[in-house]
């Protein structure tokens, strides 16, 4: 029996290989030689992920032009490289895509705080009339774990899933089997890109922040040690971190709901020290986009200029930045003075934002004399971004205004950033409440001289950071409120030597909410000055863009009016942020609109349509701003070390310091991880968040916020 | 000329060879994506199922059952598949191109089908003449077709429908088979 089985197999097999055989001398087909190469520079694994019938139908696919080189999803770059080789073809790589998640775990549900008494986020939010998609939430069950082709994940110690960005080939099969999704497929580019939106789980400092920095990410990175990946998560939203480390008066901290039980968590202070540390410990490598080889010209070097040249080298395009002074920096160079950023670590940071990735500069160039944006279009340039800023003194429109002595706020400090340092008086009077009047204060302090601020409303309408109000007071600066300026004086060579006010007094709230003053009649005083520095307000030049045809359009405030979502003007290929859109404003609100620029060109280069997402976050959603918060218990705020006034106002040395290490994790360990304390494996509570317990217990000793 | 329409409909309906016996899930599930790829592989089904059946009728009559060798039905079956399939592309993509264009990336997927075996040995079993296990297998086989038809026609629905995240892929076609091997079930009763 087994024999007969055999010698049938045998002869069957035989039969068959010989038919075959035949078969393929008689019927042999003259095909396309390609297609066999094709095949064979595939993997062979007919595994099927590419969605075409085994790795003979994707050469075939390829073959008919249906599918790219890159068609293989399971080989990657490699099996790119040699199918593009066959076809002839070179292959440029891709920006890579990774898996990512938001994640990074922390307390349990029950260890939460109570949302001003509702005791889930998401009920608050629905409370509140709104609705949030909860991205932060991994169960660590780890079913993308197993899923995983690649065996590119695994399960974490804080119960989420790591991913390893080697093996990585952004399948997507993670991202399709998790239960919650948590999990996408992004590259670094679509991160850059993305706007913050109303139904996203956005802690109130993520709201409050121009930029939409990843505040709490970047929080807790720098707690667990991880500095490079916090850098990295600043930079997909600030490209200047040691600036705004530094003179930023962090809107975020103002929202922060720690603020509401002790004090706001030292946001700023924690950025600070991440700049500090990233210029201490080198450059953190940031990625960047393969070339799309789009020129787009940036006008202005400010915050504005250089944040959306940033983001756009980021995106691929090739920007380059034309500044009409000798050096870049904006308001930062020149308007914000050395003891507050020094020039040295100014220039550090520039130098990241420009050479270092490849950014092109052009200084000494003035819009409208050196160059017009007919010109650079010719020099083909497809897109323009205006970020001139605001440089313009309203002036006090009082008699006398042109005697010697009396400097515009921003030349004066313009030209003291220069070097060329200015005469200073004795008796300075700077007029204006505004963060400009306070830099001429301190900065004239320093020489030795007299300052008196003089403002037409009280300390409590000043536009000023409370901070640098307090600061300036400290180191000797003098005040005179509810006063205005009516005439300067001068001598027989004509220049200041007194100043005559008029007194003020405050009458009912105008249109912007603040009470407007009136001069209360014969009650004029005079003040020795020998030098009157006006800073009441700024307002761009906007002279070159009127003449323009066509037009940008401006508005009655003489800034450029453009479309708040998508910063784009009238003409549709040139967009504008920062000051010059805004009006004197923060830096971080420029640079802010210079992202949002950035991504409003690529889309107008790649697309020729912008998308604006149906949920655009505008303003900070009430509903996340608490007054009141249960559960937290009291931890004393870190104070930023600094030089005390005697020794500030003898020279330019920077006043506030970076904090240390211990300093930052005491810190970083206040914030209440907003927006992040939902679902995750067991982690013991953190210091300050109670349990329902504890809480009790804090509370009927008085120890926490009611 | 009634046995043939009763034995036509009981291999499409009654006895679907996917539905009702559960044979040649890999590509119901694999090939289902859309309606395009399902009649290609339905397509490529239907005529190498036709065939093998052929072939094998011939085999089991002429090769096998004189020389008592049933025991080795399974491999010699297979093997006879296999060699048809790959002679067939070949013969195919000589003669009629056209046609080779249209199924031929499909037959090497088929070579060790579960349902074209499971048709051939079928016909065995059921002790088939030559012409009836011929029609057999061509109606089972454009059973196959259909069920693979209306499975690509509802996925191709659930592309645009909101399906909860765990449920979508795999795991929202398994459900939807078993809900037409339900409604298959009702063919039962008719002969």
């Amino acid at each position: 029996m087994i024999t007969t089985s055999v010698l049938f197999l045998l002869a069957l097999g035989f039969c068959a290989a010989a038919l075959l055989a035949v078969a393929a001398v008689f019927l042999r087909v003259e095909e396309d030689p390609m297609l066999a190469r094709i095949e064979e520079a595939l993997l062979g694994a007919n595994c099927g992920g590419c969605g075409y019938p085994g790795c003979a139908g994707a050469a075939q696919a390829v073959l008919a032009g249906k599918a790219g080189a890159d068609v293989c999803v399971a080989g990657g770059p490699e099996i790119t490289a040699r199918v593009a080789a066959v076809l002839g073809l070179e292959a440029l790589l891709a920006e890579p895509q990774l898996a990512f998640h938001d994640c990074f775990g922390g307390p349990r549900a029950r260890e939460r705080y109570f949302y001003e008494g509702a005791p889930d986020c998401r009920a608050q939010a629905l409370l509140g009339g709104g609705a949030k998609n909860c991205e932060v939430g991994c169960l660590g069950f780890g079913t993308c774990v197993r899923a995983c082709p690649f065996d590119a994940m695994v399960m974490g110690p804080r119960g989420t899933p790591v991913i390893l960005e080697g093996k990585c080939r952004a399948c997507g099969v993670c991202a399709q089997v998790c239960p919650r999704g948590v999990l996408s497929v992004v590259s670094p580019a679509a991160r850059i890109l993305h706007l913050n939106q109303e139904d996203e789980c956005l802690a109130p400092c993520r709201q409050a922040c121009p930029a939409q920095i990843n505040i709490p990410q970047y929080i807790e990175q720098a707690l667990k040690g991880d500095y490079a990946g916090a850098v990295c998560t600043l930079k997909e939203r600030n490209p200047l971190i040691l600036s705004i480390g530094r003179v930023c008066p962090a809107p975020c901290e103002g929202s922060c709901r720690r603020g509401a039980v002790d004090a706001p968590v030292g946001i700023n202070m924690i950025k600070r020290f991440l700049a500090d540390w990233e210029m201490a410990h080198g450059r953190v490598c940031t990625p960047i986009a393969p070339e799309t080889g789009k020129k787009v010209a940036v006008v202005g070097g400010g915050p504005a200029g250089l944040s959306c040249a940033y983001y756009l080298r980021r995106l691929g395009h090739s920007p380059t930045i034309f500044e009409w002074q000798p050096e870049l920096g904006g308001q930062l160079r020149y308007g914000i003075p050395e003891y507050r950023l020094p020039k040295r670590i100014l220039d550090w940071e520039i130098e990241g934002v420009t050479s270092a990735i490849g950014v092109a500069v052009r200084t000494g160039l003035k819009l409208g004399s050196d160059f017009t944006l007919d010109s650079l279009r010719a020099e083909g340039f497809e897109a323009f971004f205006l970020g001139m800023g605001a440089w313009l003194n309203w002036s006090l429109d009082i008699p006398g205004e042109d005697a010697r002595g009396v400097w515009q706020g921003t030349e004066f400090l313009t030209e003291w950033a220069l070097g060329r340092n200015p005469p200073v008086g004795r008796n300075v009077i700077v007029v204006g409440g505004g963060n400009t009047a306070i830099d001429a204060a301190r900065t004239t302090r320093r020489t030795g001289a007299r300052v008196t601020i003089m403002y037409r409303r009280t300390e409590k309408e000043m536009p000023a950071n409370a901070v640098e109000i307090h600061a300036a007071r400290e180191e000797g600066v003098e005040f005179l409120f509810l006063a205005g300026p009516t005439r300067v004086i001068a001598d027989e060579a004509g220049h200041a030597a007194e100043l005559e006010y008029i007194e003020m007094e405050l009458g009912e709230p105008d249109a912007s909410g603040r009470r407007s003053p009136r001069p209360k009649a014969g009650s004029e005083t005079r003040l020795p000055c020998d030098m009157l520095i006006p800073a009441i307000g700024q307002y761009p030049d906007t002279c070159y863009i009127e003449e323009q045809s066509p037009a940008c359009e401006l508005t009655r405030r003489k800034t450029v009016a453009v479309n708040p979502d998508t910063m784009q003007t009238a003409v549709p290929d040139v967009f504008a942020a920062g000051d010059l859109v805004s009006g004197p404003s923060l830096v971080v609100s420029a640079i802010g609109g210079g992202r949002r620029a950035a991504r409003s060109i690529h889309y107008h280069l790649l697309q020729g349509e912008i998308p604006v997402p149906a949920t655009l976050l505008r303003k900070p959603m009430p509903h996340a701003l608490f007054t009141d918060l249960e559960g937290v218990g009291h931890i004393p705020r870190v104070e930023i070390p600094e030089l005390c006034a005697a020794e500030r106002v003898c020279d330019f040395r920077e006043v506030e310091h970076t904090v240390g290490e211990a300093q930052l994790r005491h810190e970083a360990a206040r914030c209440l991880r907003c927006g992040s304390t939902c679902y995750d494996a067991d982690d013991p509570a953190r210091p300050g968040l109670l349990s329902r317990e504890e809480f009790e217990q804090a509370r009927a000793a008085g120890r926490v916020a009611s | 000329m009634k046995d043939y329409l009763l034995l036509i409909v009981s291999a499409v309906f009654v006895n679907n060879i996917l539905l009702a016996q559960y044979l040649g899930n890999c590509p119901f599930l694999g090939c289902s994506k859309e309606l395009g790829v399902a009649l290609g592989m339905g397509g490529a089904v239907v005529f190498v199922a036709t065939l093998a059946t052929a072939f094998t009728w011939l085999i089991q009559t002429f090769a096998l059952a004189p020389f008592g060798l049933d025991y080795l039905q399974t491999i010699a079956f297979i093997v006879v598949i296999a060699a048809l399939v790959q002679f067939v592309e070949m013969f195919l993509k000589k003669a009629m191109p056209p046609l080779y264009t249209s199924l031929g990336i499909y037959l090497p997927l088929i070579t060790t089908n579960c349902a074209v075996l499971g048709i051939a040995i079928i016909a065995q079993r059921k002790e088939m003449d030559f012409v009836t296990a011929v029609i057999f297998s061509a109606a089972a086989a454009a059973g196959f077709l259909l069920a693979l038809l209306l499975m690509a026609g509802i996925r191709e629905r659930y592309e645009v429908t909101r399906i909860p995240k765990p449920l979508q892929g795999t795991a929202i076609g398994l459900v939807t088979a078993g809900f037409m091997s339900l409604a298959f079930f009702a063919f039962s009763g008719m002969i």
